[in-house]
């Protein structure tokens, strides 16, 4: 991850923002991100971006959990040390099942939730450059990825056609660094250098 | 566009007043932003006090053993395993509200649901302090785990509902605390945002943990809260179903009955949503949250209070013919000896029940009461304490005469030790209560933002359809490339 040339637009109304992505994208553009303060149905089709598999991941994981359980059990109950509970048979599967739901539950849950966290580079102390504090408020902020290609009075022009206010050039950091938001660091101190020169 | 999809008219708006984004953001900041209100600080510090005699309590019993409490020989679970119950239950509609009416698509539920689940996560932490502290030696309370021991290893009983309960119980906290905190994220950005305080910036920069609000990002969160609402779903009412295991699976008249799991999930959540009442109608006034927390969202929990009370009703009927319809002396003895019987010595716990869950809900058939905010208060007490006497009763009336008259027990009554157990929970609740209503939002603000335009009272006359072209049709002839 670098820092990145963007040009970025404000939008406040969904019914500007969805048919501004669609212009966008057909005029060739890249849109880096579009940062919303709530989740818009349907936007993320509009930006191209493929479904998650996040539900998969989930299903994996919780499966994992119900075989743990039943496995365990079975190992510890029926070979390692068999307990006569009231004359039952030593695999007695239906006395199992809470214990199995419930680590299958554990499991999917713990698992889906530090996966996501992991796919979004989510945790304390982690840091991200923001386009716009707004956005996480009342302003919907698309940024564009500039490439040696993109002309900026061009799509600076273009952005503000298509219904967004407050458009600007800016540089910023695409990745995650350790820092805390009381105070003002970057990811490494060479980074500021190259802010500099831009 | 799907967003703006078409909503009956006749529906009330779930957000009253003229909201933009930014109010609505404004709005619910404010009295995490603010400092402080008096009320705020006497509620906290009777809170606190409570807390502080619970931890005596609870202290004195780790140094003396359980004898500090009046359980005896045939009472052997009494108030403790009662509280246990009774908090476990509380916890149960904030998982309802977060989750079940997440997947049945109720859009009423965003103004209530991060109170609930916060509501929930407090409850199931006092409930858990009950069974943990009555195991006297508490410093041993590892052993319910399965770990490889020096005692051969010999493994827990994984047939026994107690150990199920273990599972079930620590399931319940470790999912509701993700899916709450989950949800939280975005909030805690917002507040983050707009922080002043270098303290705040801080704090919230560390808690929110680098939330940006990215397009990819929230369609993650969306997938994941959709799982995470269908895992709770089953598992709400596996928790209540594995905690009313523990007395259905004995062999004790009054315990062994096969309708307890329905009886007890229906009978949780109408004392969690009496719970939530409770603390909606002092939050939304204290908070000045009336706009979103509306008298609709009021009415339509004491829908609920009215149904599941009834649900609850149909047991206790169901439970005293099938004592009859059993035959079975035992069974009759238990329940119409010494429940149903006034005169016998707990009688009146039994009718206070009665009286609480079954008869007093029935006043919300009227539209009017559901709607009066004085009687939805003092009802939410009412089903509590009847929500506590039915736990109550199910396990000191089972207990305390069993087959051998020579043990029966003298009068069952708790000692100060374990009334003030109780209470320490309280303090314990609402200390937790009133440290999350001032320092995170009460209210999900992207999730009201989320519902505004279909839901909110200035939004629903304008709504029409937007856009109509197919963004699957747009997204296939997206192939081109960029420059």
């Amino acid at each position: 991850m670098a820092v990145k040339k963007f040009i970025t637009g404000n939008f406040y109304d969904e019914a500007v923002l969805f048919p501004a992505v669609k212009k966008v994208r057909r005029a060739g553009y890249r849109i880096h991100d579009v940062f919303t303060p709530f989740p818009i149905h349907g936007l993320d089709k509009a930006m191209g971006l493929r479904d998650t598999s996040l539900h998969t991941a989930g299903f994996i994981y919780g499966i994992t959990g119900t075989a743990t359980a039943v496995g365990f059990i079975t190992w510890a109950l029926t070979v390692d040390w068999k307990l006569n509970f009231g004359g039952k048979p030593f695999f007695s599967l239906p006395a199992w099942i809470p214990i199995a739901f419930e680590l299958t539950v554990l499991f999917a849950a713990v698992g889906m939730v530090l996966t996501f966290c992991y796919l979004c580079q989510l945790a304390p102390f982690v840091k991200k450059d923001h386009f716009n504090p707004r956005s996480t408020d009342d302003t919907f902020v698309m940024a564009l990825e500039c490439t040696d290609k993109t002309s900026e009075s061009d799509a600076i022009k273009f952005l503000m056609d298509a219904g967004a206010t407050d458009v600007q050039v800016q540089f910023k950091e695409t990745g995650w660094w350790l820092g805390r938001y009381d105070k003002d660091t970057m990811r490494f101190e060479k980074k500021k250098e190259e802010v500099a020169a831009h | 566009m799907s967003l703006l999809r078409y909503e009956s008219q006749v529906r009330p708006p779930l957000v009253d007043g003229d909201k933009d984004y930014h109010q609505i953001t404004e709005d619910i900041c404010r009295p995490v932003e603010a400092r402080p209100s008096r009320a705020w600080w006497i509620g906290f510090l009777i809170s606190a006090a409570l807390l502080a005699f619970g931890i005596l309590s609870v202290t004195m019993e780790v140094i003396y053993g359980t004898g500090q409490w009046n359980l005896n020989k045939t009472v052997g679970w009494g108030w403790d395993i009662t509280n246990f119950v009774w908090w476990v239950g509380i916890g149960h509609a904030g998982t309802l509200i977060s989750a079940i009416l997440l997947l049945f698509r109720q859009g009423w539920r965003t103004g209530v649901n991060r109170a609930a689940e916060a509501m929930t996560i407090f409850a199931v932490m006092c409930a858990g302090q009950f069974p943990i502290w009555h195991m006297g030696r508490v410093w041993n309370a590892f052993f319910v785990l399965p770990y490889p021991n020096t005692r051969g290893p010999l493994w827990v009983n994984f047939n026994s509902p107690l150990l199920w309960d273990v599972f079930a119980i620590s399931t319940y906290f470790t999912v509701s605390l993700l899916f709450w905190y989950s949800g939280l994220i975005p909030d805690l950005a917002t507040l983050r945002d707009r922080a002043k305080k270098k303290w705040a910036k801080m704090f919230y920069g560390v808690a929110a943990f680098g939330w940006t609000g990215s397009t990819k990002h929230w369609q993650r969160h969306e997938a994941l809260s959709l799982v995470l609402a269908g895992l709770s779903t089953p598992l709400v009412l596996s928790v209540h179903t594995i905690v009313s295991f523990d007395f259905a699976t004995s062999v004790v008249p009054g315990w062994h009955t096969t309708i307890f799991p329905p009886y007890f999930v229906a009978g949780a959540i109408f004392s969690g949503f009496a719970m939530v009442q409770t603390l909606l109608v002092v939050t939304r006034k204290v908070l000045g949250l009336q706009d979103y927390i509306t008298i609709e969202h009021i009415d339509v929990m004491n829908k609920v209070i009215v149904l599941t009370g009834s649900i609850v009703g149909i047991a206790y009927l169901t439970e005293l013919f099938m004592a009859w319809y059993s035959a079975v002396e035992y069974e009759n003895f238990a329940f119409f000896s010494n429940r149903l019987d006034l005169n016998s010595p707990y009688g009146w716990s039994y009718w206070l029940m009665m009286g609480c869950n079954v008869l007093s809900p029935q006043i919300f058939w009227s539209r009017k009461m559901r709607r009066n905010l004085t009687v939805t208060f003092f009802m939410s007490i009412l089903v509590n304490i009847g929500m506590w006497f039915e736990r109550f009763v199910i396990i000191v009336t089972s207990v305390y005469r069993d087959y051998l008259p020579s043990a029966w027990s003298t009068y069952y009554t708790p000692t100060i030790w374990e009334v003030g157990f109780y209470l320490g929970t309280f303090g314990l609740f609402f200390t937790c209560y009133f440290l999350f209503s001032k320092f995170f939002p009460v209210i999900a603000i992207a999730e009201i933002k989320h519902i505004l335009k279909r839901s909110g009272e200035n939004y629903k006359e304008k709504m029409d359809v937007v856009e109509n072209e197919d963004l699957n049709k747009f997204s296939a002839e997206q192939t081109g490339d960029h420059h």
